[in-house]
């Protein structure tokens, strides 16, 4: 099968209007006549279903959470970039793009980065509007900083909590729209299947996670907005339910799942403390921008961070890459404090962890300007950890964080299944082999608000004349009885281990192999110990309780049922890929001084895996450079 | 370190519910409070019983979801903190911990300690929101906010919806959480156009959702884990008027 991503004609800076001048309106009369399902209700999904509601559509919105607030996008800290130029420091849309496009090792579609920079500039306008409390300068304009990856300050925020606001302002969208009747939302239902119809998506399964009940969802075109899967690893910074499970299940009906193996791993996360851990918390990138990174010159030195003299310091990326220092990228930031950890000379109580120090800011800046600019990340610090980080460096290490893989989709947000959408973290789209820092907030929200309600319509005008389908459709029935002989099949395991252990044991193995470098060996080893978590699930894993009530280790076991089977096609991607590029870093494919080889001819393309009943079939839609030439990533 | 957790069970809404006592012994002082009620529930289900339910997911106190009432207060026993962020370090070896769900009637208790807090999300859909329709913006910079002013609709705006504000109300009141919608989104200016109305249907929406009055105890300041201040509640009293008089 020949994919085509359906990229318009004509140069950059004119495809996407080009698109839109041709693509298929629908007058607002028939619009009402039209349903849309969206999964998710983090910026991408909230921002798509109250968009396409205001356009005229019937939307239905699902999230597993009791509220729609509560989507993972509430966690981003940093910010989000957008080319507005407004510090008067060189920047455009075209640097946006090419910073994006290089970000990312050229592992994506120059014409899917365009539009990304391209539609930053009104999405600040937008969310302006929506009343987010940004950040602003005294005289009352906008204010900005940098994140890593870029020479520019690009970056627009509202305290340590931009996407906390940025997903209030999209919630509070989607509840006006569900005032005037327009969205019916689903809260605490989660969607275990898709259904396809006559090869196209035409509704969801969703388990209402209070009673356990099975319901039938219908729809003219189904979105998932399900967000990032990196809790494969289980220690990671997303939260505890988040999952892969509804783009796993699409996969498994006919969607083509792109690079997967690609996973950001994120250099200033807090370190793992014990066994016990759930979850390692991220310290927002922008930190980089005043903390200095450090460890100690001497191996395993026992001495506290602050009775080491500046000369037996060893600030690495200052020293590795001169001009971008302590900004560097996030792959490069966390394998060089891989390197610096593995070399022995970590810190911290497991020797797991970097410094990050600010003695130096606020000398130079002032304690209270440093207060202004983190003083929630300070606190938070000190909540967990127990230090004050104004008095001595902060511990940190790298963790996983974001999935760059995800659903394939074409120019117009489409997977491979006709009327099947993927917007936001969990489809791959513009972020290539690495993602820049503040960049996935607005492709969340660019996906959600502007791309995907001006590209539905191009499918669903034809929809229009389809015969409706309804929910006792004998593939409903048929996908129902599936869900629910797995539902007791776990049940029926009764064995002696709880899902918790079996997660445990994938993260170690993914967080291993698959994580920050990867080999072939590792990669081999690491997929015939997944099969075998898989066995051992299936033959030992106990969870108790009944289906037809709250049950949270039912929804623990169904997510992580799906996980083991995306884990073994995440490190069968990376097998493939015989190259080092962004955050995929193959250890055989490396220069003396340990920098990424990248192999264009060969491997210039986006994988996208077909699922063959168990195993997988690799289709490349070959990436044309038709505007930039790759460069050699070089940051030093 | 041992403590023996007093966890309110109740299978479901109608059921009556009551507390029962586990003992755990091999907890460590850096684990979560959360985490040590993962490893209990853990012990449950190898014992052949059903786990405790209860409510999180970002773990990093910025979602809401998390909320437990222990030891009779909301979040636990540190002012400003959400349950996720307390570590077992606050708890003495062999402490009896009490474990409760949000009490309150506009929060009806639906497993354990989850309870429904739609509530609050049926407040924002009365008037918690700016009618701006996507693609309808004006270029940001083209109005101008004083630091001041968006300043403090940050502090407002930060509120995470978790509902410990109700929970330790004595009348139940969820005037803090709409305090704090309202004074973020009114004292910007885009804000401004739709201020009288706002104020009016989410006060209304408060009341039919049977919250209580405030009373002016200051109580919910102190566990609100993002430290909205209680001079919110004021000053949508006075919105609230000029409403009356000018909406
Ligand atoms: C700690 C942290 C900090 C970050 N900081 C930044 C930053 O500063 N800048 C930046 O640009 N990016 C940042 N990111 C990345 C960014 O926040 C996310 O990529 C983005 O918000 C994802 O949005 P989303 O809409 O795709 O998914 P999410 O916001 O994760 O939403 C997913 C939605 O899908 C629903 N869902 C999931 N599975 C199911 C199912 N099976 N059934 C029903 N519903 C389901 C959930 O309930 C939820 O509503 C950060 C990420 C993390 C984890
Ligand atoms: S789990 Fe998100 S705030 Fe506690």
């Amino acid at each position: 099968m020949i994919i085509d991503a359906k990229i318009p004609e004509g140069k950059l800076e004119e495809k996407w209007r080009n698109y839109q001048r041709k693509s298929k309106l629908i007058n607002p009369a028939n619009k009402k006549k039209l349903n849309v399902i969206v999964v998710g209700s983090g910026l991408s999904g909230a921002g798509a279903a109250a968009t396409l509601a205001e356009l005229g559509y019937e939307v239905q919105c699902f999230c597993y959470q009791d509220s729609a607030r509560r989507a993972h996008s509430v966690a981003a800290q940093g910010g989000i970039n957008a080319a507005k130029n407004y510090q008067h420091d060189g920047d455009s849309v075209w640097r946006m793009f090419y910073d994006t496009l290089k970000g990312g090792d050229f592992r994506s579609r120059e014409a899917n980065t365009y539009r990304l920079a391209e539609l930053s500039a009104p999405l600040i306008d937008h969310y302006t509007q929506q009343g987010v409390p940004f950040a602003r300068e005294y005289g009352g304009v906008l204010a900005n900083r940098s994140f890593g990856g870029v020479q520019v300050q690009r970056t627009f925020y509202a305290r340590g909590q931009t996407g906390q606001q940025l997903l209030l302002a999209a919630y509070s969208q989607l509840y006006k729209m569900i005032r005037a009747k327009k969205v019916r939302m689903f809260t605490r239902h989660e969607m275990l299947d898709l259904v396809v119809i006559d090869g196209k998506a035409k509704g969801i399964i969703a388990r209402d996670l209070v009673n356990g009940h099975l319901k039938r969802f219908v729809a003219d075109a189904v979105v998932l907005a399900t967000g990032g899967y990196s809790r494969v690893f289980r220690l990671s910074t997303l939260a505890i339910g988040c999952n892969g499970s509804a783009i796993w299940k699409a996969h498994k009906r006919g969607a083509f799942f792109a690079a997967p193996s690609f996973t950001q791993i994120h250099p200033t996360a807090l370190p793992q403390t014990s066994e016990a851990q759930s979850k390692l918390t991220l310290m927002s990138e922008s930190l980089r921008n005043d903390g200095r990174i450090w460890v100690p010159k001497k191996k395993g030195d026992l001495r506290k961070a602050n009775n080491i003299p500046e000369k037996e310091r060893d600030y690495y990326l200052e020293r590795k890459y001169p001009s971008f220092g302590n900004l560097a990228p996030r792959d490069i930031a966390s394998r060089a404090a891989k390197e610096r950890i593995d070399a022995g000379h970590g810190v911290g109580r497991l020797k797991n962890a970097v410094y990050l120090d600010f003695k130096h800011a606020i000398e130079n800046a002032g304690l209270h300007t440093i207060k202004d600019r983190y003083a929630n990340l300070f606190t938070m610090y000190k909540k967990i950890t127990g230090i004050d980080a104004y008095q001595e460096p902060m511990q940190i290490s790298p963790a996983a964080h974001f999935s760059m893989g995800g659903l394939w989709v074409d120019y117009e947000l489409m997977t491979t299944i006709p009327g099947l959408y993927a917007i936001g973290e969990c489809n791959f789209s513009d972020h290539g082999a690495n993602r820049l820092g503040a960049n996935s907030l607005l492709q969340a929200s660019v996906d959600g608000y502007f791309i995907l309600p001006n590209t539905i319509n191009n499918y669903l005008a034809q929809e229009l004349t389809e015969a409706p389908i309804s929910i006792d459709h004998p593939m409903f029935t048929k996908i129902e009885k599936e869900i629910k002989e797995h539902i007791s099949k776990i049940f029926a395991v009764a064995g002696t281990k709880t899902v918790d252990h079996f997660h445990r044991a994938l993260g170690k193995i993914m967080w291993q192999e698959c994580a920050m470098s990867r080999n072939k060996l590792g990669l081999e080893k690491a997929i015939t110990q997944i099969n075998s978590i898989k066995e051992a699930f299936w033959a030992d894993v106990k969870v108790t309780g009944h289906n037809d009530e709250i049950n949270t280790e039912l929804e623990k076991a169904l997510r992580l049922a799906d996980f083991i089977e995306l884990a073994v096609l995440m490190c069968t991607d990376a097998l493939q890929r015989a190259e080092s590029c962004g955050a995929h870093f193959r250890e055989e494919f490396q220069t003396a001084e340990g920098e990424a080889v990248r192999m264009d001819e060969e491997y210039a393309y986006v994988s996208a895996w077909e699922y063959k009943r168990g195993s997988f079939q690799l289709h490349k839609e070959k990436l044309a450079f038709e505007f930039v030439k790759p460069s050699v990533r070089s940051y030093k | 370190m041992e403590v023996t957790f007093r966890i309110w069970r109740q299978d479901n809404p109608t059921n009556k519910g009551g507390f029962i006592n586990y003992v755990v012994d091999d907890l460590a002082e850096d684990m979560s409070f959360l985490e040590a009620l993962d490893h209990l529930n853990e012990i449950l289900v190898l014992r052949n019983e059903k786990v405790v339910a209860f409510e999180y997911d970002c773990r990093e106190g910025i979602c809401g979801q998390c909320g437990i009432f222990i030891n009779g207060r909301a979040h636990g026993p540190h002012s400003n903190i959400t349950t996720c962020q307390l570590y077992m370090r606050s708890f003495k070896d062999g402490a009896i911990i009490t474990v409760e769900p949000w009490r309150a009637k506009s929060f009806p208790i639906l497993k354990d300690l989850i309870v429904d807090r739609s509530a609050f999300d049926r407040i924002i859909e009365h008037g918690g929101y700016i009618s701006a329709k996507t693609g309808t913006a004006p270029e940001a910079n083209a109005i101008l906010i004083g630091k001041g002013v968006s300043d403090k609709a940050m502090d407002a705006a930060a509120c995470i919806g978790c509902g410990a504000c109700v929970a330790t109300c004595k009348n139940s009141s969820a005037a803090l959480f709409t305090a704090a919608k309202i004074n973020h989104l009114n004292s910007l200016p885009q804000g401004k156009p739709e201020a009288h109305q706002r104020v009016l249907d989410m006060t209304t929406q408060m009341e039919k959702e049977g919250f209580g009055h405030c009373s002016f105890t200051g109580a919910c300041e102190v566990e609100c884990p993002e430290g909205i201040s209680i001079a919110n509640i004021a000053e949508m009293n006075a919105r609230y008027f000029k409403a009356k008089i000018f909406g």
